[in-house]
């Protein structure tokens, strides 16, 4: 396998403050009772890749991720923990493990990303087009992560615009531009070049950048290491690849290094070229080719390298926890819609109870729910469309609606909680009242408080 | 084919509304251009034979088969010969097809016209606007539906332009019609025309698109490799708008750009792309060019020599293309090559060789002589040895023997050559004189042919008559000068003015030459060079923003901000100012917008103050002098705001570096007065001693020319500053203020 993976997992990102902690961090959130890294790890076996770097911000968090994925995949997968400082970019993560990467082509995606597209197609689509990156591109939502569902408190709204603006061939198969929609300040400015080549560009403003490149290793390095600037992959290393294409400074040894790479499916001559092309079933020489060879058709005049996309369907799932919006959206997603990602059979009332779990009287716990491994509720409680976690104390008349509870949390008698999310080691006492909160773990709250909207987190 | 079209709108219509209103068209006899000069001196454009057939008669065969019934001809230059020719044609006899004129003196643009044609109220319902230099086969039928099924839909949606395929070439970034390239923006589902670009400036590497399209449509196609056909299906309100819009003269640069730049109206523009059938338009020599070819290789079927039923219907199709009137005088000897077109009573020599070059009716072409890619109109005399290659040759020229023309000549009426003499390339040759430059572009844009050339008539007229008998009347007025066009020669040599021979060949009848070709490619790579780098410094990569975990972070610059806080502050002044607001209010008012922004309070001195003199140099004002009234007295009304948001040196110190930034950058006006502001600014208590003498210090290790205006203000800071500095702590009041008036008297002195 010509394929190294690189699992971004990030650290104690701040944006999920307060889901996050010392001892949680964004990698090992649960998800449907399962740390969101396992869902790119299952998903990254699924397409046989089995040779991960996971990159962890912070040496305490790179222990922890390390602890659990030893436990998890001790068997199934070769991975190796890298941890890096807090706070560094994706390229200087990519910087700091460089001496990790040999192979060939590597995957980079990031930890946070609950999908099933398979990354083995993404590859293909990679090694097809001998491509020097290939972004998977997925359907944005139509209206948001919010759409349904209340928002969390702290979460920003997202405002139109704020997916990637992205600019793709006719074929849909090139990058030709690729912008932050909140980066772009009014106008959109496209390069004459690449359009002129192309003659025809989709700007599309649906699609979203989920954060899944293949890069061709020494492109990628050799841009590491000549912009030292740049410190992101997705603002400064893909940008610069795309906008770039057609005037490609990269890849200085040029096509040797494409034979090298094993993919006889490039090759320097014209007539190879053409058959190669027959090969890769594209019947027309792509506008790369056709602009490297200039004006007569001679001998490659201009270097070039192409930028790939894989656009991936709108029926498949695609988020990444990037928000606390998102962690409940997901939640809700992976024990609703998107049921087949979790791993677990549903029973017949379309939720997974565990056998371990104990309800007590007239308790009903809806469908599209979860209730984790020796879990106890009192009487006559309901639960709807949530996620309850492993060893959790619910007591009687407890309603919990569009919400997430760790583990080992204690819920009073006659407590209501909308729309939040609570933390491991939580205490609620009686009669609280908690809607759209988040509350960080090992809190208390005591009996009968109502807390809208708020985050509450031990100092 | 034209009869079923015709049936088919016919039924459609029927269904939609019982009073049926006929298919207009307004044809603008008229390109409100200068690129056909010195030809179109003589005669319009449209009146120009192309293919041996008038322009304007290819126009009015396709709208008679496309099934218009009406035709409004609009007649500006050379109006007379426009009006001559229809009346004496075919056109004004067909039976459901009406051709009527407008004819104007003084109409300089499209807009004009279309203004005219609005006051004139003969358009009824929606018609099809196109220009008397179109050639096109395309059905209107589906563009005509589509346009009216989107007006049923959406009023907005007040014109449909055609627009076809065609990639401009990768190195001279222009069609093969010799037109800009074009790049357009359109919504892939309702074809609706989101951007227009055509003038583009090749110096800009990027073209920007405004953001807030991307939030309506959430897929935009952006193309580069279409046509604009120049065929434009309007609704009535198009008049209206150029009559409400008077300053709109270009159909595409001043009204396409304008409605879609203006979304206050919400008018819209859809294009209705057509794969199969023809439509170019004749915009320059070049197109002029590669539509004659087109039509002989028979792509605009069947407006083709051997079929379009106007002019001579005589001409016989060959082998390879070869089109021959049936009465011509050809040598035995003489070789004719593909792709060529001879008119009727044409006389060609022995061993003459023709390839892909149009010959006129009554030519007379002697023996030896070339012809390669050349446009010869009629009556033109070709002696023996002369080379023609990609040229064109007007009606009644002369070319004695030997005479060559080098690729990119114009010879315009009854021009004649010298023998032996060598016409450079590109040149233009015509018997009138280049009219003085005028001054602006613009106005050359549209003072079209009309203008400058009023004494014209006496020659056009005589253009019919023999040549003899011109040159003899020319001679007499002028002697020609033998270097202009060889011995014996008659006309001048056009000198290039717009654009400079550089652009000539871009435009001109000859193919790119091979090493011009060579140049462009390099400059285009050297700009891509510059692009690129232009790109390395523009994107983002400036706000390096790790988005590892943290991308949803707001990356709002601390620049952009401070920028809007300013403006804020300015607004919240001026209010202030014009409604009487309390100065109390300001300070609440400014106090919340500083939390807001979370900015200081020196932000907010310096942005008040900012502010101050901003609304200073505003008031109107004719010398420093008065200017300096206007602060003073600004500065005292203030006074009190102004020393709210200053309680310590840090403040001051900023409403100093603030202003002098002013003065440094876009106040210029106050640079002379800074020392003077400063001094007032000290007398009315806003600025303490210690602040000026610490922002001197500051200025110490500054650059040369940081230092402009403390070595300004040096003077007073010398006397005046350690004059009262010292007076205030050692002497009473009645001395301090007695050595006050002696320091002023210096500092003025």
């Amino acid at each position: 396998m010509d394929f190294q993976v690189v699992v971004l997992a990030g650290g104690t990102s701040k944006n999920l403050v307060p889901l996050v902690s010392q001892e949680v961090p964004k990698a090992l959130l649960p998800v449907a009772n399962r740390p969101v890294l396992s869902y790119v790890l299952e998903l990254l076996e699924l397409s046989n890749l089995k040779d991960l770097i996971v990159v962890v911000e912070g040496q305490d968090a790179a222990l922890r991720v390390g602890g659990w994925i030893s436990g998890a995949y001790v068997d199934r997968l070769h991975v190796e923990v890298a941890a890096v400082p807090e706070d560094v970019g994706t390229a200087d993560a990519l910087r700091a493990i460089a001496h990790h990467l040999t192979a060939n082509n590597i995957l980079v995606v990031s930890g946070d990303l609950v999908c099933d597209v398979p990354p083995g197609a993404v590859a293909a689509a990679h090694r097809r087009h001998d491509a020097v990156v290939t972004a998977m591109l997925c359907s944005a939502p139509v209206s948001g992560p919010s759409e349904s569902g209340p928002a969390g408190g702290k979460d920003k709204t997202k405002k139109p615009g704020r997916y990637n603006i992205i600019g793709l061939d006719p074929t849909k198969q090139f990058l030709l531009y690729i912008a932050t929609g909140a980066e772009v300040e009014k106008d959109i400015r496209v390069q004459k070049s690449i359009l002129r080549a192309v003659g025809q560009m989709e700007m599309r403003a649906d699609l979203m950048d989920a954060h899944l490149y293949a890069f061709k290793r020494s492109v990628l390095q050799e841009v590491l290491d000549q912009k030292s600037t740049f410190q992101s992959l997705k603002q400064d290393v893909l940008p610069y690849l795309v906008r770039s294409q057609l005037r490609s400074e990269v890849l200085l040894n040029g096509t040797p290094q494409a034979e090298d790479n094993g993919n006889e499916k490039v090759a320097s001559q014209n007539s190879q070229v053409v058959l190669s092309r027959l090969v890769a079933n594209a019947s027309t020489p792509s506008f790369h080719e056709l602009y490297a060879l200039g004006s007569n058709g001679s001998a490659p005049v201009r270097r070039t390298h192409k930028c790939c996309a894989y656009i991936a369907s709108k029926t498949k799932y695609c988020v990444r926890l990037n928000s606390i919006q998102a962690f409940s959206d997901i939640n809700r997603d992976v024990i609703g819609e998107a049921s087949h990602l979790s791993g677990y059979s549903f029973s017949a009332h379309n939720n997974i109870i565990h056998p371990s779990a104990e309800l007590g009287l007239k308790t009903t716990v809806g469908p599209h729910c979860m209730l984790g491994e020796g879990s106890q509720m009192g009487d006559k409680c309901s639960v709807k469309r949530s996620v309850i976690g492993r060893h959790c104390r619910i007591g009687s008349n407890v309603k919990v609606v569009n919400s997430v509870v760790m583990n080992h949390v204690t819920i009073g008698d006659g407590c209501s909680i909308q729309g939040s999310v609570i933390c491991s080691n939580v205490q609620l006492q009686e009669r609280v009242v908690l809607k759209d909160c988040q509350v960080g773990a090992g809190f208390v709250i005591t009996a009968g408080c109502v807390y809208k909207g708020e985050s509450l987190a031990r100092k | 084919m034209g009869a079923q079209r015709k049936v088919g709108t016919r039924v459609s219509e029927d269904q939609e509304d019982l009073a049926r209103v006929p298919l207009q068209a307004i044809l603008l006899a008229d390109s409100f251009a200068t690129k056909f000069r010195p030809i179109t001196l003589e005669r319009p454009k449209v009146l120009l034979p192309l293919v041996n057939g008038p322009m304007i008669d290819y126009t009015l065969a396709w709208l008679e088969s496309a099934g218009v019934e009406e035709v409004f001809v609009f007649c500006c230059a050379h109006s007379k010969q426009v009006i001559d020719y229809l009346e004496n044609s075919q056109w004004t006899s067909q039976p459901n097809f009406s051709v009527s004129t407008i004819e104007s003196h003084n109409s300089v643009s499209a807009g004009d016209a279309l203004r005219l044609i609005y006051e004139r109220n003969v358009i009824h319902g929606d018609f099809v606007l196109i220009t008397g230099d179109t050639v096109s086969n395309m059905s209107l039928t589906e563009a005509l539906q589509e346009h009216k099924e989107r007006r049923k839909k959406d009023n907005n949606a007040v014109m449909t332009m055609v627009i076809t395929q065609s990639k401009p070439s990768p190195i001279t970034h222009q069609s093969r019609l010799g037109t800009d390239e074009l790049f357009m923006a359109i919504d892939p589902y309702t074809k609706q025309l989101l951007y227009y670009e055509d003038k583009a400036d090749h110096l800009k590497g990027t073209i920007s698109l405004d953001k807030i399209l991307l939030v309506d449509n959430p897929s935009i196609s952006l193309q580069n490799d279409r046509q604009d056909c120049y065929i434009d299906i309007c609704s009535p309100e198009v008049l209206s708008l150029f009559t409400d819009n008077f300053d709109y003269q270009h159909l595409r640069r001043h009204f396409v750009k304008g409605l879609l730049v203006d979304d206050i109206m919400g008018y819209k523009i859809f294009t209705h792309e057509i794969n199969s059938s023809y439509a170019a338009r004749i915009d320059n020599f070049r197109s002029y060019d590669t539509i004659s070819k087109d039509i002989i290789q028979r792509w605009t079927y069947p407006l083709v020599p051997d079929v379009k039923c106007f002019g001579n219907c005589t001409t016989k199709l060959d082998r390879q293309g070869m089109y021959r009137a049936l009465e011509i005088g050809q040598s035995r000897s003489a070789q004719i090559g593909p792709f060529t077109v001879i008119g009727n009573g044409t006389n060609i020599g022995n061993d003459t060789k023709i390839s892909n070059s149009v010959i006129g009716e009554g030519c007379t072409i002697g023996s030896n002589v070339s012809i390669e890619g050349s446009y010869v109109w009629n009556n033109v005399t070709v002696e023996d040895g002369c080379k023609l290659r990609h040229a064109i040759v007007c009606d009644g020229v002369i070319m004695k023997s030997g005479a060559i023309l080098n690729p990119g000549v114009v010879l315009s009426f009854n021009v004649v050559i010298g023998q032996h003499f060598v016409v450079p390339a590109y040149s233009k040759v015509s018997l009138l004189q280049q009219p003085i430059k005028q001054d602006s572009d613009e106005e050359l844009e549209y003072a079209d042919q009309s203008s400058g050339v009023a004494d014209i008539p006496s020659i056009t007229s005589t253009s019919d008559q023999l040549n003899g008998e011109l040159i003899s009347k020319l001679s007499e007025r002028r002697s020609w000068a033998a270097s202009e066009v060889g011995t014996g020669g008659v006309g001048y040599i056009w000198s290039v003015c717009e654009g400079g021979h550089e652009e000539e060949w871009r435009h001109s009848v000859a193919p790119i030459p091979a090493d011009k070709l060579a140049e462009v490619m390099q400059t285009t790579d050297d700009e891509l060079e510059l692009s690129a780098q232009d790109g390395n410094v523009l994107p983002p990569s400036g706000e390096l923003k790790h988005d590892f975990d943290s991308e949803d972070d707001d990356n709002e610059d601390s620049r952009d901000e401070s920028v809007y806080f300013e403006k804020e502050v300015e607004a919240t002044f001026l209010r202030a100012v014009n409604e009487s607001v309390k100065e109390d209010h300001i300070i609440l008012e400014v106090n919340s917008l500083r939390l807001s922004s979370n900015m200081t309070s020196t932000d907010c001195a310096g942005a008040l103050f900012y502010s101050v003199m901003k609304l200073a140099l505003e008031t109107a004002h004719s010398s420093t002098s008065e200017l300096l009234m206007n602060a003073a007295s600004l500065i005292t009304t203030w006074q009190k705001l102004l020393k709210y948001y200053l309680p310590s040196v840090d403040e001051e110190i900023e409403v100093i570096l603030k202003f002098e930034e002013m003065c440094s950058e876009f106040a210029k006006e106050f640079s002379p007065l800074f020392a003077q502001i400063l001094h007032l600014l000290y007398d009315k208590d806003i600025l303490q001693e210690e602040a000026i003498l610490a922002w001197a210090a500051e200025k110490e290790g500054a650059d040369e020319s940081d230092k402009v205006f403390v070595k300004q203000s040096e003077q007073f800071i010398h006397v005046s500053i350690y004059v009262h500095f010292l007076f205030h702590n050692i002497f009473s009041d009645s001395m301090q203020s007695c050595m006050w008036s002696f320091a002023s008297s210096m500092l003025t002195s």
